[in-house]
């Protein structure tokens, strides 16, 4: 349950202003190649920073009951049970070497 | 204390009158009375396909209805049986009417997003139906693409949006149970003096929130796909069908879960009861919920052993399956149990228990047959699939469904149904479901394909053995349906507590009044007090709740 | 900080219980909406593994620049909508109304920017479906790639629209005075699900518009 806390308009500024500086940074890493997968990484990184800064402070979830935070994690933690278990399909298909040729 | 019903009492039943009170309902308990119409009115319609089907497989040729039209009554019958009859059964009828009651509150968190639930899924039967009304669907109701998104010429658009739309139904009814079992419990019901039927239903409403969302967007894409021509599902772009497999698995098969898990919170009442006995490890038969709730979203896969998935995914989801079957197992045990030095009396929802007890077995024993990698090359897609999920479902959950109305009655109308009856139609459902399903056993053991309308000569015997057995079955479904609309006018009037069973739901009137209590209960004691005197409860006078 | 005499529906008993259920009851929603959304983002990222040369073509045919001004502006949106809670929460009628719709112009300005970028693929012929044409042996994934950027970023508009009705409807009512710093649930819960639909955007955006940016 939210606490009631009252967030100062200063440290919403601070988190919107690292908003703002966190999209810039992905969009302009976005045109280095950093090789292999790593771009990809770099910018879901961010992303997830992002996400979070808007969860706890936007959201109020930093000075909410633990409850709340089992209930956030729960959805995520979810979402990442669907994406790992079919992707250990889909990466592993082709590892067996088929004797078609 | 509430003695003999006096005509004026009021109750939720007689407080108003009208279809507009009805339509306009904010209670319940009312509400669980507009799902327990709807419900019924699918159950029959998917009846109804199931006995053309039946009478079809009479004979090998195809001879009552063309090959497309066989495949639109099997799709018809799946989805009208699950989406419009199984899934919401339970959790919507009973749930619905018992959960506020059994933790004491006057209502769920969310009364009105409740009405909207029945309407909403009213309208998504609606879509359905119009779909059947304009000439059905052929693709099963598992939808593989890319026939339903591509090749299919039937009406799959018009029934995926009646389902997508039907979704939102089951979503906000567990929304309104995981809200209304955290916040409004009364004062001494923890989490541990709480009835199992609720634990089931919590668990339940675990897998509606987080699994329902998955099919809406599968189906969403197919309309889309179909509809707008956005070719995610399309071979010819590159697009992958066993991504459609692992969207609609990913949900369909927690959904068997929500199918059952309200049934076994049902069974842990009824046992207890007739028994007069506390439910043997309380602590796990609750947890058991939640496993059978989170390690059912980890073994989709098993639906696609044979689809072309990975040999090391298959793997890593059959070993998945054999774990998810310990829960369930330790129900049964813990059932068992409960009846060891019982006080055993066979009244109609005894009968319907004591049977799921015994099909509940057989349908998860013949599961893990199946989630066994090499023995599921040979079975699946034959007849054995469908007996083992029939077990589950009709064998288990519509004789759990039928247990807990039987039980409830009296509390939900104020009146007892003919007990003689009831038992005669306990044994004719649990006789036909027999001779009904377990010749499929045995003949997809034997090799006869699902969703042929043809078959070989050799199977006709078993196959007639199965349709005299569905005609039985019939009979069986039709008694109460007779008996309990009968005794709603005619019979006797019920008590506060008829069968004197334990729980805060026998502790009010029959019919309850519209705010279920007088007086908010206190819990003092643990649940399933059964051979002890007191109620669960104290109810101090003074303030009434709802002031 | 319950007070008695604030009214709550019948069911509850009393106001704090009231606004407990309310704020689950929308995070019990925002969970639905995670494995909603997260049903595309698995067919996404299933099909770049398998076309990571096709996806990064296709994503660099989308406009970079209104990308990221139109991340900005949701951003944006989202400062604004949590001021109007501050402002709710502090009972300070005035500023949460103009919090209000500073929330919804942003909110506006990100569709208007969103349907600009649609009719540019129109005329791009990148729309799947009869009219699309993509040049080169990846064309085929590459309808694929746009199959997905519409139906992401078309469910997400749809979800900001019903954000501009839900905001329409906040200021209303605030506008008449109907929120306080002891009730103001209803602007609570339309931020949450405001910021949700801002935090979907901040993967979209990524996972849409930067994947062969390097590569170009």
């Amino acid at each position: 349950m939210s606490s009631g806390h009252i967030i100062s308009v200063k440290l919403y500024l601070a988190i919107f202003g690292a908003l703002l500086v966190m999209t810039l940074a992905t969009a302009g890493a976005a045109f280095i190649d950093l090789g292999g997968n790593l771009n990809t990484s770099l910018a879901m990184l961010i992303a997830a920073c992002k996400a979070l800064l808007v969860i706890l402070f936007f959201m109020h979830v930093r000075y909410s009951s633990r409850l709340t935070w089992v209930f956030v994690a729960a959805g995520f933690f979810w979402l990442m049970i669907l994406l790992a278990l079919t992707l250990a399909d889909v990466l592993s298909r082709r590892w067996l070497p088929t004797l078609l040729l | 204390m509430n003695g003999p019903v006096e005509e004026r009492r009021q109750h939720y039943l007689n407080v108003n009158y009208g279809l507009k009170s009805w339509l306009l309902t904010i209670d319940h308990k009312r509400i669980a009375w507009l799902y327990l119409v709807g419900v019924t009115f699918f159950f029959f319609v998917g009846g109804l396909f199931a006995t053309l089907i039946r009478m079809e497989l009479l004979t090998p040729q195809g001879d009552l209805v063309q090959a497309e039209t066989y495949n639109k009554l099997f799709t018809m019958h799946g989805v009208t049986m699950i989406f419009f009859f199984l899934i919401p059964s339970i959790p919507a009828v009973l749930g619905n009417f018992l959960i506020p009651l059994m933790i004491g509150a006057r209502d769920l968190a969310f009364p009105r997003l409740n009405l909207a639930s029945w309407y909403i899924y009213i309208l998504g039967g609606v879509f359905t139906l119009a779909a059947a009304a304009a000439g059905g669907v052929d693709t099963g109701w598992t939808f593989y693409t890319p026939y339903s998104s591509i090749y299919s010429n039937t009406h799959v658009a018009l029934t995926v949006i009646g389902i997508f739309i039907t979704g939102f139904s089951s979503i906000l009814t567990g929304l309104n149970f995981i809200v209304t079992i955290h916040t409004m419990r009364a004062p001494g019901m923890t989490w541990f003096r709480l009835p199992l039927f609720v634990w089931a239903h919590y668990a339940t409403s675990i897998i509606f929130i987080l699994g329902t969302p998955v099919i809406a967007i599968t189906l969403a894409l197919v309309a889309f796909e179909r509809l707008f021509g956005l070719g995610i599902f399309n071979p010819e772009l590159g697009g992958d069908p066993l991504l459609f497999q692992h969207l609609f698995w990913f949900y369909s098969h927690p959904a068997v879960y929500i199918m059952i898990l309200p049934g076994m919170g049902v069974i842990s009442e009824l046992i207890a009861c007739f028994s007069r006995k506390r439910v043997f490890g309380y602590d796990f038969v609750a947890f058991s919920s939640l496993a059978i709730a989170v390690l059912g979203f980890l073994v989709w896969g098993h639906h696609m052993f044979v689809s072309g998935q990975s040999v090391y995914a298959s793997m890593i989801f059959s070993l998945l399956s054999m774990l998810v079957a310990i829960p369930s197992a330790i129900k049964v045990f813990n059932w068992t149990a409960t009846l060891y030095k019982g006080s055993i009396s066979f009244d109609a929802p005894m009968i319907y228990a004591l049977g799921f007890i015994g099909l509940f077995t057989i349908g998860g024993l013949t599961g893990l047959f199946l989630a066994t990698l090499g023995v599921d090359i040979h079975v699946h897609d034959t007849y054995f699939v469908i007996a083992h999920f029939h077990y589950i479902m009709v064998g288990s959950a519509v004789m759990a469904y039928l247990g807990g109305i039987h039980f409830w009655w009296p509390k939900m109308t104020g009146r007892k149904y003919s007990e003689p009856l009831a038992r005669l139609a306990a044994v004719i459902i649990f006789l036909g479901f027999n001779l009904t399903f377990f010749p499929q056993f045995v003949l997809g053991y034997l090799g006869m394909p699902r969703r042929y309308h043809v078959y070989p000569p050799e199977f006709q015997v078993l196959n007639v053995m199965s349709t005299a057995g569905a005609s039985i079955l019939a009979v069986g479904y039709v008694l109460p349906l007779a008996y309990l609309i009968w005794s709603l006018r005619y019979g006797v009037v019920a008590g506060m507590n008829p069968w004197k069973a334990k729980g805060l739901e026998w502790e009010t009137a029959s019919p309850p009044p519209t705010d279920n209590f007088d007086v908010t209960p206190i819990v003092v004691h643990e649940a399933y007090a059964y051979g002890e005197a007191e109620s669960q409860a104290v109810y101090p006078t003074g303030k009434p709740a709802n002031v | 900080m319950s007070d008695s005499s604030i009214v709550h529906a019948h069911q509850f008993d009393d106001a704090e219980q009231q606004h407990e259920a309310s704020w689950l009851g929308m995070w019990v929603f925002l969970a639905t909406e995670v494995m909603f959304f997260g049903g595309m983002f698995l067919g996404y990222t299933i099909y770049r593994s398998t076309y990571p040369a096709a996806f990064a073509d296709a994503s660099n045919h989308l406009d970079i620049w209104l990308g990221t001004i139109n991340t900005a502006v949701l951003i944006g949106s989202s400062f604004t909508m949590a001021l109007a809670v501050r402002s709710a929460q502090l009972g300070a009628r005035k500023p949460l109304v103009l919090f209000l719709i500073l929330t919804l112009v942003l909110g506006a300005l990100f569709l208007g920017i969103k349907f600009t970028e649609y009719y540019a693929k129109i005329e791009e012929h990148l729309v799947p479906g009869s009219n699309f044409s993509f040049a080169g042996p990846l064309g085929r994934a590459a309808e694929i790639f746009f199959s997905f950027y519409f139906a992401m970023t078309g469910m997400h508009a749809l979800h900001m629209i019903i954000g501009l009705a839900l905001l329409t409807a906040m200021i209303v009512k605030a506008g008449r005075g109907r929120f306080s710093s002891v009730y103001n649930t209803p602007v609570e819960l339309v931020g949450l699900y405001w910021h949700f639909v801002d935090i979907v955007w901040i993967f979209l955006f990524p996972l849409l518009y930067l994947v062969g940016r390097h590569l170009q």
